[in-house]
């Protein structure tokens, strides 16, 4: 049997060597840990490049839904699919200048055009802001009310935490989907509250570009579908931390139970919510779009994802399929992207958790 | 054990208790007057409140203090009809909803437990390979797949497949259960076409329901297949490396043994955590898998009712799915201490 004989990387450290090095926290150790995954890497890359697209798409331009349109081209399919003669007869050019026009009319449109002449490409360019701000807010949304619901019920205890974890429980005794639906469908009535608050938060300058009335309404819904979750998550970690010792010798000296919360505990239970997060980013984009899907979310012309493939839907049985494949595979790149840094994220902070 | 499972099913009664009242209140926040969808516009206010006492409508909504009976509400109504079985009729049909959940209810069940099947044997089989065979060529391609299952839309993916299964190559039924030549021409024993067809020796039946049902199934299967089979993975690495494993090698047993018997035994329970998660997604993700595929079960008929405003309809049929819900959940909780027996109940 062949024996390795223990290799000692490190140097032997002094307690002078020990004092000089560079104090490391946790978060420049899950860093570098991020930094170092294939995993944390490759979602950062789609995240980062999403982001990109996202921030660059309307700086460079702006969504225009009459520019974009060219009725004489209404549904061609991918521009790199087809031969010079169609892309000629296509553009009513000459078959030499569409010859000429080769590489670039190869990819005048890459994602083909849609039932109005629209260009696809660019319509699921526009798509990467609304998503990313949808599942963003939803999360952010979630995340305040959950972990406080859950600080709150794991760290009083009690009656409160009876009723708060009840209230928890019907909301994951619904299948989220069929919550969603039903609470958007609500909210979306044109003379509830909510319908006509939401009218006047989507009139703000910036907002106004991302969200519709029924597609923030839509993102509320699944916010709310997504509270109990970041609940649990909160209350578990705080029932893990309260009775470790730092909380009870924090007791001791008289912490106040508000400066407990938000200095001790809440700053322990970070972790599992901050992967939850990145997973729920994921999630939350496929709910919406699951939803524009159902026309519950987004209206057209808005070139959200989930509503583009509820209008492509109608095409792929008489053989468009590329006005429904490019926005579900922008759908499915972001999630896979929030995916893969969730899972980075979990590897790097809890390292417990590796093999 | 018998004390446990007693008191665990005690403990849905408060959690579908708030179920009910979430759905009732819900319902009744949307503006509108159910007698005026039901009559249209033109109704005098006389019809519409005759209708209303019909339909109990007029009654306080939880509690009459009023006088008479306290518990003459609506709420109250809802609440003792359905304990009694009574789900009322949809506004919109007109047909007895305890009906069109029996026609209904097993076209979810087919859908929901072939691609529970499909996503056990596959997710679970292909977890244990690729932990069993760690580091190589089949381990890195079949996660990076599981990746992309957990990631892609189901809706979208239904849709592509339409695409390619029924429009380019007409291998499949992009929708319904059966040809309509087939439908209405035999009695339905359980509902589910599959088995029905074997029973009652029509085998068309069978054939033609099967390539109907392969393509919702496999759109539906693939979030929870690829979950499972990334817990598998995860939870039998964790255990291939135990000192037991180690002992049953040494002791003389095979490979094979040693992985499903000592292996996924121990790795079982984080798997059926997920399996159970993912039956909720099942009964949820049938609502978009039977809307791509016009597959006419429940999830489809609930989306409807939501947005036609069929209050009896959503009421019951919400109360229904949970139900069923919350009772999977509830059994898988109490199947631990079957594959566990180390799991001890208090």
């Amino acid at each position: 049997m062949a024996t390795t004989e223990p290799t000692i990387t490190k140097k032997p450290t002094s307690d002078q060597a020990l004092l000089s090095r560079k104090p490391r926290s946790l978060w420049s150790d899950a860093r570098r840990r991020l930094f170092s995954s294939t995993v944390g890497r490759l979602g950062m890359l789609i995240c980062a490049f999403l982001f990109a697209v996202a921030i660059i798409t309307p700086l460079v331009q702006p969504l225009d839904q009459t520019l974009n349109r060219d009725t004489a081209n209404k549904l061609q399919p991918p521009s790199w699919l087809m031969t010079a003669e169609e892309r000629a007869d296509a553009a009513s050019k000459s078959i030499d200048k569409a010859r000429k026009d080769i590489p670039w009319g190869r990819f005048e449109r890459p994602f083909g055009t849609d039932q109005l002449g629209r260009d696809i490409f660019i319509r699921v360019l526009h798509g990467a802001p609304i998503s990313l701000t949808v599942g963003t807010f939803a999360v952010i949304l979630a995340v305040i009310f959950g972990s406080l619901l859950g600080l709150i019920s794991g760290f009083f205890g009690g009656i409160i935490d009876t009723i708060a974890t009840w209230l928890m429980d019907i909301l994951l005794a619904f299948p989220s989907i069929l919550l969603a639906i039903a609470l958007t469908a609500i909210s979306n009535n044109r003379e509830s509250f909510s319908y006509k608050f939401s009218q006047q938060i989507t009139e703000l300058p910036i907002l106004q570009t991302i969200f519709d009335p029924p597609l923030f309404n839509a993102m509320l819904a699944v916010a709310v579908v997504e509270i109990p979750i970041f609940g649990r998550i909160a209350r578990a970690a705080v029932l893990s931390v309260r009775n470790q010792e730092y909380i009870h010798a924090a007791e001791a000296v008289g912490v106040s139970r508000m400066r407990m919360l938000m200095r001790h505990i809440l700053p322990n239970s970070l972790t599992p919510i901050l992967v939850q997060m990145t997973l729920s980013v994921a999630s939350s984009i496929t709910s919406v779009a699951a939803l524009g899907f159902l026309g519950l979310g987004a209206q057209p012309p808005r070139p959200e994802w989930g509503s583009m493939l509820s209008t492509a839907r109608e095409y792929v049985g008489t053989g468009q399929w590329w006005y429904a494949l490019f926005p579900g595979i922008a759908i499915m790149l972001t999630v896979l992207g929030f995916n893969l840094l969730g899972d980075g994220l979990r590897d790097a902070l809890d390292p417990r958790l590796k093999h | 054990m018998v004390g446990y499972i007693f008191r665990r099913l005690l403990g849905i009664i408060p959690v579908l208790l708030g179920i009910s009242l979430l759905v009732f209140t819900l319902l009744r926040t949307i503006p509108g007057d159910p007698a005026i969808i039901i009559l249209g516009e033109r109704s005098t206010p006389e019809q519409r409140a005759a209708l209303r006492t019909k339909l109990k409508l007029d009654r306080p909504l939880f509690l009459n203090f009023e006088g008479g009976n306290i518990f003459e509400s609506q709420y109250v109504t809802y609440i003792t009809n359905f304990a009694t079985g009574d789900f009322g009729d949809s506004i919109k049909t007109r047909q007895a909803i305890s009906k069109e959940l029996k026609q209904r209810f097993p076209a979810t069940i087919e859908l929901a437990l072939s691609a529970l099947l499909i996503a056990v044997v596959v997710g679970v089989t292909t977890g244990v390979v690729s932990a069993t065979k760690r580091g190589s060529w089949l381990d890195a391609s079949s996660m990076i797949v599981a990746l992309l299952g957990v990631s892609i839309p189901i809706f979208w993916l239904g849709l592509m497949m339409q695409y390619l299964f029924s429009v380019k190559l007409k291998w499949l039924d992009p929708s319904l259960r059966l040809d309509t030549s087939l439908q209405g021409s035999f009695e339905p024993i359980t509902g589910l076409y599959l088995l029905d067809g074997l029973l009652l020796g029509r085998f068309d039946i069978t054939m033609n329901a099967f390539k109907h049902l392969i393509m919702p199934s496999l759109a539906l299967a693939t979030v929870p297949l690829a979950s499972i089979a990334r817990m598998t993975r995860s939870a039998m690495l964790e255990v291939l490396y135990q000192d037991y494993i180690r002992t049953a090698r040494a002791k003389g047993l095979s490979a094979r043994i040693t992985i499903l018997r000592h292996g996924l035994r121990n790795a079982l329970i984080p798997v059926i955590t997920v399996i159970g998660l993912q039956l909720g997604f099942l009964l949820g993700g049938a609502v978009l898998t039977e809307t791509v595929f016009s597959w006419p079960g429940i999830g489809r008929w609930l989306l409807d009712g939501i947005l036609a405003r069929d209050y009896p309809v959503v009421q019951s049929g919400v109360m229904f799915v949970s139900l069923v819900f919350v009772l999977i959940n509830t059994l898988v909780d109490i199947s631990y201490r079957f594959f566990d027996p180390r799991i001890q109940y208090k």
